[in-house]
């Protein structure tokens, strides 16, 4: 293993993240901020409790998530998409590293950045609503279980994509209503069986599912079913990254 | 000397059928500096970015002190250090982060004092706070080496080192190369400048339409090089050669209204000189004087010939 190649690709990733800190940490932090105001306290007031939990706090987690995944893939993909743009990448490409090792660098400070966000988001959101999280332990695992993936395919997209268009695509057409629509705002038995049955094509239901019931102890899926959710994307994203630097796909000529 | 760099039938194709690499074979022997010289888009770019792992090739084998650039790709690429044509710097990082980035990126455990040196023989000394982008094109491809040479390689690329460069920054440059070989660093660098590679390399390569034509001795090729033809115009027809003229390259055009003589600048005498006064005693009265230096184009032609024959 090459640590001193991980450690570099790190340290240099998570200073970006510094260098940028208001645009990466503020703006989450202020657009979480807001719907807590607007859901939680405006609106929430007015909608009954779902399971027993009230609407602000019910939707803390799904929150988190949303604000996780989006910020995991937008890490994931510029991470490795800048470098591609400017010409970096050559440097990358001809250094003695793995795909692996390449990998635990870029998406460990992109799962990083997110998890840091995460964990900002659920001490910012205890200011407006009042929550006990039953499963700590098992949060911080499913947290950052679904970081580590995100960050996994933003990884891919930033491969894949190329230029700035496409890299805004995919998590604007595909990601953000996969998590709207996951979860987020409602429990999935809210819906009517048909929307329902549609809901469990979405992967993310099973991330928000599992991660509410670390909060609340309440689900739409079993935890089990959401923890196995959560590794097969993981397996899967990572099988596809290990495929793109055997065949150096979108890297090399 | 071992061979160091060691290239057997490499090839490279295209999906669609492009070969931009035919069939090379190369030997680089340990701190010697090979140019690799050949026209734009002549293949100079893809073998060096192949052997870097930057780009793939389709067959053949590389291997670097003996480790195979693919089964051993970690060792190998360890003692390799590239620096592009283009420059590709990270504007918003600091001069020393980037070194460091760099040493780190290729295995190495950090040590400051020696990236400070490296800066300092670059003259970036000063500049190691700085973020990249408030530097100057110079200072930003001395910073693209400095970047190559942070993990210590022993085998060093050169892609067009002095492209767009002045004429001081080219000095210094090549001044560095010379340093780097003594200190036992191998480098290969491309050009398309004959005067480049005359001026800092062992051994040249001559590369075009992704054909290595030939590695020569540096000293034994410039003889080559520096052909050039003169053509003598003449007032009358010509009916053959006089005689004092036989000794010399020189030949009679087929209308007889001019003479062709070839002859080597670098050699130290043209013969220039008995000629016309030869011309002159033998009463051939000279209407006009021609004289026409084989271009790069004109050397890549005939070197093609050659190897054909």
């Amino acid at each position: 293993m090459n640590y001193y190649g991980i450690k570099a690709i790190y340290k240099f990733e998570i200073a970006r993240f510094f260098r940028t800190l208001f645009q990466s940490f503020v703006s989450p932090v202020i657009a979480t901020s807001l719907y807590f105001v607007v859901f939680g306290a405006a609106i929430g007031s007015r909608i009954q409790e779902v399971d027993g939990v009230s609407y602000g706090s019910f939707i803390v987690p799904g929150l988190i998530m949303l604000t996780v995944i989006t910020q995991s893939i937008s890490n994931g993909s510029f991470g490795i998409f800048f470098p591609k743009f400017i010409g970096t990448i050559y440097e990358l490409l001809s250094a003695p590293v793995n795909f692996f090792e390449i990998v635990l660098g870029y998406v460990g400070a992109a799962a990083t950045k997110s998890l840091f966000i995460g964990l900002v988001i659920l001490g910012t959101s205890t200011l407006f609503v009042e929550f006990n999280v039953i499963y700590p332990g098992l949060m911080i695992l499913f947290l950052i279980l679904t970081c580590v993936s995100f960050a996994l395919l933003g990884f891919i997209l930033g491969i894949w994509a190329k230029n700035f268009e496409q890299l805004q695509l995919v998590p604007l057409l595909i990601v953000t209503p996969m998590v709207f629509l996951g979860g987020s705002f409602y429990s999935i038995s809210m819906l009517s069986p048909f929307w329902q049955t549609v809901s469990l094509f979405n992967p993310v239901v099973y991330l928000i599912s599992g991660f509410r019931w670390c909060f609340f102890g309440i689900s739409d899926v079993s935890i089990t079913t959401s923890l196995l959710a959560v590794f097969s994307f993981m397996t899967l994203c990572l099988a596809i990254i290990a495929w793109i630097f055997k065949s150096g796909w979108q890297l090399r000529t | 000397m071992q061979d160091f760099l060691t290239i057997d039938a490499l090839s490279k194709y295209y999906a669609n059928g492009f070969e931009a690499l035919k069939s090379i074979n190369l030997r680089v022997k340990e701190s010697e500096i090979l140019a690799l010289l050949g026209p734009n888009g002549a293949g100079k770019t893809t073998l060096i970015s192949t052997i870097c792992g930057i780009s793939k090739f389709t067959s053949g084998k590389i291997t670097l002190a003996g480790h195979d650039i693919i089964k051993n790709y970690r060792a190998a690429r360890k003692m390799i250090g590239m620096v592009p044509q283009e420059l590709s710097l990270e504007s918003f990082e600091t001069v020393m982060n980037t070194l460091r980035f760099s040493r780190g990126l290729f295995g190495k455990a950090p040590n400051d004092s020696y990236l400070e040196e490296l800066l300092e023989q670059l003259s970036l000394l000063d500049k190691r706070n700085s973020q990249i982008l408030e530097l100057s094109g110079g200072m930003k491809r001395r910073l693209s080496i400095a970047k190559a040479l942070s993990h210590e390689p022993q085998l060093l690329f050169l892609d067009e080192p002095t492209a767009g460069v002045d004429v001081e920054l080219r000095k210094d440059m090549w001044l560095l190369v010379r340093h780097l070989r003594n200190e036992g660093v191998t480098v290969i660098l491309t050009t398309h400048y004959i005067e480049e590679a005359e001026e800092i390399a062992d051994r040249v390569g001559i590369i075009d339409k992704g054909q290595l034509l030939l590695v020569e001795e540096k000293e034994s090729l410039m003889q080559r090089l520096g052909q050039k033809q003169l053509t003598i115009e003449l007032q009358n027809r010509l009916e053959e050669l006089p005689t004092k003229l036989s000794d010399y390259d020189i030949v009679l055009a087929a209308d007889r209204q001019s003479l062709n003589y070839t002859y080597n600048m670098r050699s130290g005498r043209t013969g220039i000189n008995q000629i016309l006064s030869s011309l002159t005693q033998s009463g051939i009265i000279i209407k006009d004087l021609q004289t026409k230096q084989s271009s790069l184009e004109d050397i890549f032609m005939s070197l093609v010939n050659e190897t054909a024959k």
